[in-house]
């Protein structure tokens, strides 16, 4: 059959999905679909935690997790509270045509 | 058994990744990352984390991804992005290089470790054993992380307000101006634009709906 | 208390004079201000002559007073007070030009009768007279050089005293701007003197001055002779006193005649020893610029028509002998020569002032002609100082001239013949100037109108008058008055310093050791540094009787030509343009000078002013080019901190890695 699971194929899978989760994020130029690869990027992490807790066998890494879970909801609402206020405008708007920082 | 089961949400959370990056309609981008989200709270059942994969869905997949689909159809559901096209010049390869790195290297810390965990122990409370369970968790949160408990609790209300502003609506004296997207006014926009225009109360209300769900799932889990 | 304490108001009381007239000038008008200004200086010689005779009831070693007023410039190493040195060489300067001061004071009271500017005059007088007694009584090269300034300054207002008239004012900026290359010198002195030295007080430079090394003292006696080079006009730096002519004839006097431009020949004889531990070539160098400034000023002389010029080159004539005495070591001669030219020329410009006056401003001595006729008192006077500056015993100026020449002679026959030459051309452009001005056939002619005021009131618009009638050469002047003499005012002064002409030999005769009485007057400021030639009685007197037998030629000859008309005058025009000198500094300034400072100020603008503005544009392009990196796109500050993070994470693991 196949081999056993090992706990570091979690982390890989984990460093793959953040990878993915990076590279969406300086890919894409619709910012709800940027703001999902932030959240593909949590994930990852949030699995990296949980791993390495079961590896560690401690609670400490699921504690983490708890409260990135509450960090993560907090920032939604405000972030996509900022992107309603700004799409409001201009629905046709992408992350590059909110250039005002340019010098 | 737990290989399959391996095998099976990874490859889920995966497609879903490559969806959320892949697909063009952000409402198939949201879809996608639902199926991550699944994927990542069976691997946490299969971790023993059973408590997280539930909140995990309930927050994440039922809340946070609930908030994006809102926002979707509120700001217009036909819109896509043309993919093909790049205009910063060298971000794609850039981009690449970035991705790539960032797998390679953990990858590769590991791999020089053996494959094995070297990390500090916190010395919470060993995850097997009679005494695991919720209580374990929410023993080591409301003594040793009390702070940060504190914190994000403080973190959310400060969400709540955050929305709240944010989403409200517009009386004379604040009326915006922003360079290139136009005035607004009490009745909305100045100028008028070609996507289709939602009343401001629905969005008040859908704002509203988000935040109070929001504070509701905060609610479930101190009561837990 | 002692007589001498009371020396600080010798320079003090023209101080007072000025500040007064300054304020109270106008308004004390003719001719008050100038009874005033007179009476300041004739103050100032009261006291001169107290000091004077104080010191001479001293014993030889004793002959010499300090007396520090306050500490001026208290800065760390440098320490220079305002104080006064009295010694047999200081007293013997304010002595003549108090005197002499004090006569040509009275004159000007006459002289600048109508003048709209009148006290102005005054105020410009009194403070050059407190100026030149700062200069001869300082007891430091700063105080020195205080004065020094000042008799620039007031040379230049002076000079400049009817500056309506653009020429006059070029005159006065000739003037100033002639000297401040002499006055790099005298700062350059200074500053050596210090590095050298520590101080810049006489008496501790002069004792010790032994111990300077030989290229020190050189620098030093150097640059001071440049700066006595640009104010007592020897060559190069003559040009501007023939010009300064401009002035009032009493400014041309005191100036230009008695005191400012011996200036330079006090400076030198009070830094003797330095001198003496200069290099070997310094003393020759003075000894023949001075001869070849004589020579050249008597050749211009002769062939001058403005009865001033004529004396300007004169003047310069016999500093160049001053310098020639300096130079041979014959510093008592020197100092001799000054004292009886302050007398002799003083007279002759006062003298030609009066002539002025009388001919009602003009200045040309081919319209003059057969004065005495009309100007006694002025005739008979100026005929003394020619008799003076010719050097025909027993007048003042044999006796000075001579001892320049035999030392000359001991020192080097080729100085002694030039100086010879120079003695003929000086007899003979005096002679010239005599004869036409006062002897001869009148040149003029006098309109029998009705009389005038005839004292020559607003002398300035007469000499508008004259400048405009000046066209025509050898025309027949046409005068409205006849020609008159001067008011006592200006003829007392005139008496007084044709008395002091004749008389003035009596200072030094060379007979025996007794009458030497400047000899040992001058013996403890000069020490051992005063030549001392061995020179047979018999080769002495041969010398004088060739003097005698030259000037009584040179006479002759002036005689010959100008009165009786025996031959034709030699005034070849490279003579009269002053061997085109002049007009070679224009020339050479205008072209190569002025290409010389547009190079200079190109390269100010081009490359300094580059420089800095180069700084600045260069900041600004890299800014503006790193601006290019601000896009505005978030996607692109993402890729930033994106890759920032990847290199950090990459770092960390390696540390914990490997």
């Amino acid at each position: 059959m196949v081999a056993a699971v090992e706990p570091a194929w979690y982390l890989i899978l984990a460093a793959m999905i953040f990878a993915i989760g990076a590279v969406g994020l300086l890919v894409r130029r619709n910012p709800l679909v940027m703001f999902m690869c932030v959240e593909l990027m949590l994930n990852a992490v949030t699995l990296t935690f949980v791993t390495f807790s079961r590896m560690l066998d401690d609670i400490g890494g699921q504690a983490v997790v708890v409260f990135v879970l509450v960090v993560a909801a907090a920032e939604v609402v405000v972030g996509l509270g900022i992107i309603v206020a700004i799409l409001r405008k201009r629905p046709s708007a992408t992350a590059d045509d909110l250039a005002l920082l340019k010098g | 058994m737990e290989t399959f089961v391996f095998l099976v949400a990874g490859a889920a959370c995966l497609v879903g990744a490559l969806g959320v990056v892949l697909a063009r309609h952000p409402v198939h981008s949201a879809l996608s990352l639902v199926g991550t989200l699944f994927g990542v709270a069976v691997l946490f059942v299969a971790q023993n984390a059973n408590f997280l994969a539930a909140v995990q869905v309930i927050v994440y997949a039922g809340a946070i991804v609930v908030l994006f689909l809102f926002v979707i159809m509120l700001l217009g559901v036909d819109q896509s992005e043309n993919l093909s096209i790049e205009p910063i010049v060298g971000q794609r390869a850039a981009a690449v290089v970035v991705g790539v790195a960032v797998f390679a290297l953990p990858v590769l810390a590991l791999a020089s470790a053996g494959w094995e965990a070297t990390g500090q122990v916190a010395n919470l409370g060993p995850l097997s054993g009679d005494g695991y369970g919720v209580e374990l968790l929410g023993e080591v949160i409301f003594t040793r992380y009390l702070l940060a408990f504190e914190v994000t609790s403080v973190l959310l209300v400060i969400a709540v307000v955050g929305a709240v502003m944010l989403a409200r609506k517009n009386r004379k004296a604040d009326e915006l101006e922003i360079e290139g997207l136009g005035s607004v006014g009490p009745d909305g926009p100045r100028r008028s634009t070609n996507a289709p225009r939602s009343s401001d109360s629905t969005d008040d209300e859908a704002d509203a709906g988000g935040g109070d769900q929001t504070a509701d799932t905060a609610d479930e889990e101190a009561t837990t | 208390m002692e007589i001498l304490d009371l020396v600080w108001l010798i320079p003090a009381l023209p101080l007072a004079g000025f500040l007064t007239l300054m304020v109270i000038g106008r308004r004390l008008g003719e001719p008050l201000a100038g009874l005033l200004a007179t009476a300041m200086v004739g103050g100032s010689f009261v006291v001169t002559v107290a000091a004077y005779l104080s010191l001479l009831g001293k014993a030889e070693e004793e002959r010499q007073f300090t007396q520090v007023l306050f500490d001026w410039i208290p800065a760390g190493g440098l320490s220079v007070d305002v104080g006064f040195l009295v010694d047999p060489l200081s007293i013997t300067m304010c002595l003549f030009i108090t005197g002499v001061g004090a006569l040509i004071h009275l004159y000007s009271v006459g002289y600048m009768h109508g003048d709209p500017n009148y006290s102005k005059f005054f105020v410009y007088l009194n403070l050059f007279a407190f100026s030149m007694l700062m200069l001869v009584l300082g007891n430091n090269l700063l105080i020195t050089f205080l004065g020094w300034e000042g008799v620039g300054a007031c040379s230049y207002l002076l000079i400049s005293f009817w500056f309506t008239d653009p020429e006059k004012a070029s005159a006065g900026k000739k003037a100033f701007v002639t000297n401040r290359i002499g006055d790099w010198g005298f700062m350059v002195a200074i500053f050596a003197s210090f590095a050298a030295l520590g101080s810049v007080t006489y008496t501790e430079i002069l004792s010790g001055a032994g111990g300077l090394a030989e290229t020190t003292a050189t620098l030093i006696a150097a640059t001071l002779f440049v700066g006595a080079i640009g104010k007592s006009a020897q060559f190069p730096l003559f040009v501007w006193l023939p010009d300064a002519m401009a002035g009032p004839t009493p400014v041309s006097a005191l100036i230009h005649a008695a005191t400012m431009v011996t200036s330079g020949v006090y400076l030198l004889t009070r830094i003797n020893p330095i001198i003496a531990e200069a290099a070997g070539w310094l003393a020759p160098t003075i000894a023949w610029v001075g001869a070849f400034t004589a020579f050249v000023a008597a050749t211009i002389a002769i062939s001058q028509r403005d009865i001033k010029r004529v004396l300007a080159y004169s003047t310069v004539s016999q500093l160049g002998y001053m310098f020639l005495a300096i130079g041979t070591g014959a510093y008592v001669a020197a100092v001799f020569h000054m004292i009886t030219h302050a007398f002799f020329k003083a007279l002759l410009f006062l003298g030609s002032g009066s002539v002025i006056h009388g001919m009602h401003a003009e200045q040309d001595m081919m319209r003059m002609g057969n004065l005495r006729k009309f100007m006694p008192i002025t005739a008979a006077t100026f005929i003394v100082g020619w008799l003076a500056i010719a050097g025909v015993p027993p007048f003042a100026g044999f006796w000075s001239k001579d001892e320049i020449l035999l030392y000359a002679f001991a020192e080097n026959p080729a100085l002694w013949l030039v100086g010879l030459v120079t003695a003929l051309l000086t007899a003979f452009y005096m002679s010239r100037q005599v004869f036409l001005v006062f002897f001869g056939e009148e040149r003029f002619e006098v309109e029998h109108a009705a009389a005038g005021d005839g004292d020559g009131t607003a002398d300035t618009e007469d000499i508008d008058e004259a400048d405009a009638a000046g066209a025509g050469d050898d025309e027949v002047l046409v005068l409205h008055d006849p020609p008159h003499e001067s008011p006592p005012t200006m003829t007392l002064p005139l008496v007084a310093l044709a008395g002091l002409a004749i008389i003035g030999g009596g200072l030094n005769l060379p007979f025996t050791g007794g009458t030497k009485f400047l000899e040992h007057w001058l013996h403890p400021v000069l020490g051992e540094n005063e030549a001392h030639i061995d020179v047979a009685t018999g080769t002495k007197v041969g010398l004088a009787v060739v003097a005698i037998v030259v000037a009584a030629v040179a006479i002759a000859a002036a005689y010959a030509i100008y009165l009786r008309k025996q031959r034709e005058p030699v005034e070849p025009e490279i003579l009269a343009e002053g061997w085109y000198y002049d007009r070679s500094i224009s020339a050479f300034m205008g072209g190569p000078g002025r290409m010389g400072f547009d190079a200079v100020a190109t390269f100010d603008r081009v490359v300094i002013d580059g420089a800095v503005n180069g700084v600045a544009s260069l900041v600004r392009r890299t800014g503006e080019g790193l601006r290019g990196s601000q896009t505005g796109f978030v996607r692109s500050y993402a890729l930033l901190i994106a890759g920032g993070a990847v290199v950090l994470l990459a770092y960390f693991l390696a540390q914990v890695t490997f």
